[in-house]
């Protein structure tokens, strides 16, 4: 099967069905590895315990950008390919998005109050990222308000491309403005400034929360493809209704 | 593995992860059954696809 055979809807299900099933096995064996490493992991010299945050705060962070860069490709899909499987893509994207997002800030805000003394902060870092946490949502209640999913879909697509404009600010906010937020530490140039006993455990849940995402994600998108099928079928049995004599 | 002053801190942060990865899963799980459940109805009722296919063969 190659790739372009992905992108009819069918053989998208089929080919789903049987990767599921081994790739949560997959993500689960490695959360636990993760998981493990992070319990494991020495205390910080200054932070203490509280780095343990780190192992899930930094993961839900990196996805809450990297979903909307998946989506802003599949807007693109949807805008200059029409391709039917984008939007789905993008749809059952903005969920799981938003649940990243949320888990970043409220992960986030309770790694700083032992830290900076506050749970919130306006800074650059911060704000940009709960205008991306508001900005899943108003996309998700946008798919929801209109009723016509090709008409859903290229508004959802316009915006999801205006959007992404937010994803550069997020990423150097904390080289641009003077920050709370610490500056980059892992994808930086010059390489990570983390140990190697940080480091490694915080890499391990990254891929593990990636993996994650990757699941949750074919598993919404085979959803959205039923529901699309359901929607079909309900506008040929009004239809079909419709023509029987009374 | 002791988690200092901060340990209420470093719990709920988890827990939270948990709840919410939980909730992803079960929505996800519980969407797909109904999903499943409406198209096994709808066919049942004898509406078919334009293409004819079964609606709840194996994709």
């Amino acid at each position: 099967m190659t790739l372009i055979d992905l992108a009819n809807p069918t053989r998208f299900l089929a080919f789903t069905a049987r990767l599921l099933p081994w790739l949560a096995g997959v993500t689960a064996i490695l959360l636990a590895i993760g998981l493990y490493q992070s319990a494991m992991a020495p205390d910080d010299y200054q932070q203490g315990a509280t780095v343990k945050i780190m192992f899930i705060h930094v993961p839900n962070a990196w996805l809450s950008m990297f979903v909307w860069g998946v989506m802003s490709l599949a807007a693109l899909g949807t805008l200059v390919w029409r391709h039917p499987l984008a939007d789905v893509a993008a749809k059952a994207a903005a969920p799981l998005g938003a649940a990243f997002t949320f888990l970043a800030l409220v992960t986030g805000s309770l790694w700083g109050r032992p830290m900076w003394g506050t749970y919130w902060e306006w800074d650059a870092r911060l704000t940009s990222v709960l205008i991306l946490f508001l900005m899943y949502l108003g996309l998700i209640a946008l798919w929801r308000a209109v009723e016509d999913p090709s008409r859903a879909a290229r508004a959802a697509a316009v915006l999801t491309l205006v959007g992404a404009i937010n994803l550069p600010i997020i990423k150097f906010s904390v080289d641009w403005w003077n920050t709370l937020h610490q500056p980059a530490s892992v994808m930086r140039m010059g390489g990570p400034t983390l140990d190697r006993a940080f480091l490694t455990p915080l890499l391990v849940m990254a891929l593990a929360f990636s993996l994650l995402f990757l699941t949750l994600h074919l598993a919404a998108m085979r959803n959205e493809i039923l529901r699309r099928r359901v929607r079909a079928m309900q506008m040929i049995h009004v239809a079909q209704a419709g023509q029987r004599p009374a | 593995m002791s988690l200092g002053p901060y340990a209420n801190f470093i719990a709920t942060s988890y827990l939270v992860v948990l709840a919410v990865v939980v909730l992803l899963i079960g929505w996800i799980a519980i969407d797909y059954r109904a999903q499943k459940r409406r198209l096994s109805e709808l066919e049942s009722e004898g509406v078919v696809r334009r293409s004819g296919r079964n609606m709840t063969d194996k994709t």
